[in-house]
């Protein structure tokens, strides 16, 4: 009941935000769903005919079903035309699992028309075409509507994926969720789209029951036939359009990224709205890009011109470079790295989201704590609680214990990273290392404690931006210089709060931000 | 009067090297109704496949309205040449007015010369007009086989082809039809090659009969040269025909 009502304020405080993803996930499976019929049909009757041939075709198609959904956004992210973040990308993956199932009933349907009536229609002089026309094609229509409707329901789960490079729909809630560990977000997404599957389903079937009912006419009268390919032919021309328009993309835009978690998320609104108030580009928003590699590749083709980055994740992520601690060295290293590549870093925006070292408020304040090595006396008497992969990585907890000498009670229990925050107010352990960042911090009076011994590498978060876009809009250096140094961690906290405990919305969030200062 | 169709020193064999037609002469005068009888894989339906041009002869020729099937241009051929089969083959999607109407909206004919000619066509095989908008399958097998007929006629053709077109009928409906399409074709007078099984039938139907044993037309004539025939197939045949003995 309780889940049911915080989704229910989560749509009501989101109505334009989920009309907008609603409507964007409707529009990619009709597109998609349109685009694989238009191919899968022709293809089915040809592999109907041609039996040799049509082995191979479905082989292929086949194939393509078999490569999990989010590694084929992978594949063509980094394609000429047909890659990219975006719409575009995601219609071709869509469309390329939407082809089989129609393809599938296509050929069967054809396949299965009853040999006499090809005979007579034959003997009666109609042409080849006549006959697939007249007698193959609508005999096998109810057919190829079953296949239409399996691959427009696999449609709309597929894009919610999408959501991951940058297509946009119902996804974006999900990844969201995800990111965030909410479940209400991820339900807020997921339920719009299970429903629109049902209701897909349904409706097809509906068509599907209507067409081989043998009183209705499904007969394509000339007249029928043209109106038909008028429709076909205007939508393959929007489709078209829409292909060309966002191929073309306007040179007064800029394109502003994100990763997919709430903190990227209002980093990226934070550019955004910086670039709007500052000068009169048109601002578009690729927000809740799947990772750190896929932005980078966006932001290197030019399908987004900035988003950022943390220098840590820059260093060793995508330059692949060792971890070096001093802060001012990651700076330089990475800044000549981005410049070699046509990229420029912007000035770090004054916090570190580096691994915090955390205990409870109250234990701090009783004790006197401030750092990590005035923790390091009480720490025989703790218990401690790490996520996975701090506890194996080598900057993590092994490289921290040797550091300041640190020991406790017993092995450090593994947990959930979003979960140890609670686990640590609620006293089932003394000490977790979670994000500097985390709107938990302040909401439940937890306590940072310094790293006196600097011994993480520094996450300072930097915008990156292409360098071309940076030439051609000169008026962009002086914008975003705004913002350099005006964020420190406790400000970052608030607003990550404001969105992961008090479920504000992130772009109002930024905006009263901005309007504050 | 000249011949409609000739076969020509025809032989006709599969690709597996099956002689199916055997160097076949025969010559079938315009309006004669023309009864081929023999056995199930005698050949008797390649016959008929090799006058609509659905097969080529492996030599010989088969001449329509005096042109070789090799010349015509096989649509055009086949609009010419009315084609009846035993499952009759009516579309299921398709009304029976739609069945009957196909090739003419095909040939573009305006809308109300089709209706004119598919009630035409309806009253003239024994149907009511009413049957118009009925589908396929709310027919009895007697009503499939008539439609089919006049599906067959609708373009006028000149020739009419019927592969064993009443078998799959029950004796009653089979004897019926068998006298109507007699009477039918005494005012249409078309070149008929009718196939069938069954010699009463070809007797009936057939102003002349061939009698086609394992790809040769072993005997040509009407009733009374059959009866008075000494060759063992024909003897065979017509033993059909004696009436029961109790």
């Amino acid at each position: 009941m309780n889940v049911l009502l915080q989704l229910w304020r989560f749509w009501s405080t989101h109505q334009g935000e989920l009309f907008a993803m609603l409507t964007r996930h409707v529009w990619l499976v009709l597109v998609a769903t349109s685009l694989a019929t238009a191919i899968g049909v022709p293809l089915g009757v040809l592999a109907a005919k041609r039996p040799r041939l049509g082995k191979s075709i479905v082989g292929l198609t086949n194939l393509v079903q078999t490569i999990p959904s989010l590694a084929l956004f992978g594949f063509l992210l980094p394609l000429p035309f047909i890659g990219g973040v975006g719409a575009r990308t995601a219609l071709v993956a869509l469309v390329l699992y939407g082809i089989l199932p129609i393809l599938q009933t296509t050929a069967a349907g054809i396949g299965s028309v009853d040999r006499s009536l090809v005979r007579a229609a034959t003997a009666m002089g109609l042409t080849a075409r006549q006959r697939l026309l007249l007698i193959e094609i609508p005999l096998a229509l109810p057919s190829m509507l079953a296949g239409i409707r399996v691959s427009t329901v696999v449609s709309v789960g597929t894009a919610t994926i999408a959501a991951a490079i940058g297509a946009g729909g119902l996804g974006e809630y999900i990844f969201r969720g995800l990111a965030m560990v909410d479940a209400t977000v991820i339900l807020a997404g997921a339920i719009p789209s299970a429903a629109l599957a049902l209701l897909a389903d349904a409706l097809l079937a509906w068509i599907g029951r209507r067409a081989s009912d043998r009183h209705r006419r499904w007969f394509p009268s000339r007249r029928r036939a043209a109106v038909g390919a008028a429709l076909v032919a205007t939508l393959m021309l929007i489709v078209a359009a829409v292909v060309v328009y966002t191929q073309r993309g306007s040179s007064s835009t800029i394109t502003i990224g994100s990763k997919n978690f709430t903190e990227q998320i209002l980093l990226g609104e934070l550019l955004a709205q910086t670039i709007e108030r500052g000068t009169s580009l048109h601002v578009e928003r690729k927000l809740n890009l799947g990772g750190t590699l896929i932005c980078e590749r966006a932001l290197a083709s030019g399908d987004i011109d900035a988003y950022v980055e943390y220098s840590g994740t820059a260093l060793t992520a995508i330059f692949k470079e060792p971890v070096i601690r001093d802060r001012r060295a990651v700076l330089e290293l990475i800044r000549q790295r981005y410049a070699d590549s046509g990229r420029t870093l912007l000035e770090p925006l004054g916090f570190n989201n580096t691994f915090a070292i955390l205990v409870r408020g109250d234990v701090a304040r009783s004790l006197g704590l401030r750092t990590i090595s005035d923790a390091v006396p009480h720490a025989r008497g703790w218990r401690a609680g790490f996520g996975y992969e701090f506890l194996e990585r080598e900057d993590g907890y092994k490289g921290l214990a040797r550091a300041y000498g640190l020991t406790f009670r017993e092995p450090p229990h593994v947990m959930d990273l979003s979960l140890s925050y609670r686990a640590l107010a609620g006293q089932q352990v003394d000490l977790i290392a979670g994000d500097a960042t985390a709107g938990a911090i302040a909401a439940l009076d937890l306590h940072m404690l310094e790293d006196d011994k600097a011994f993480f590498p520094p996450y300072d978060a930097v915008p990156v931006i292409r360098s071309a876009t940076l030439l051609a809009h000169p008026e962009l250096r002086g914008a975003l210089h705004g913002l350099a140094g005006r964020l420190d961690e406790a400000t970052m906290r608030t607003l990550n709060e404001a969105v992961d405990i008090k479920r504000r919305d992130a772009a109002q969030v930024v905006r009263e931000f901005l309007e504050r200062r | 009067m000249s011949d409609a169709i000739v076969f020509d020193h025809v032989s006709f064999a599969y690709a597996d090297g099956r002689v199916i037609v055997d160097d076949l002469d025969l010559a079938i005068p315009a309006g004669e109704p023309f009864a081929l009888v023999g056995r199930s894989g005698a050949g008797k339906s390649t016959l008929l496949r090799l006058v609509n041009r659905l097969a080529l002869p492996a030599s010989g020729r088969v001449l329509v309205d005096g042109r070789d099937t090799r010349e015509w241009e096989p649509i055009a051929l086949r609009r010419r040449i009315g084609f009846v089969q035993q499952d009759v083959g009516l579309f299921p999607h398709m009304t029976v007015a739609e069945n009957i109407g196909l090739l003419a909206r095909i040939e573009h004919w305006p809308a109300d010369r089709i209706r004119r000619r598919t009630d035409e066509l309806l009253t003239l095989v024994g149907l009511s007009a009413d049957l118009r908008d009925r589908w396929p399958d709310e027919l009895s097998g007697g009503q499939q086989q008539r439609v089919g007929v006049a599906r067959a006629l609708m373009l006028d053709p000149p020739v009419l082809l019927m592969d064993e077109p009443f078998g799959a009928l029950d004796p009653l409906t089979r004897l019926a039809l068998r006298r109507e399409f007699r009477h039918l074709q005494s005012t249409l007078r078309k070149t008929v090659i009718i196939v069938t099984h069954d010699m009463l039938e070809a007797f009936e139907l057939g102003d002349r009969i061939g009698a086609i044993d394992e790809g040769r037309l072993v005997a040509v004539g009407g009733r009374r040269d059959f009866e008075a025939s000494t060759h063992p197939f024909v003897r065979a045949l017509m033993a059909t025909l004696e009436p029961l003995r109790s």
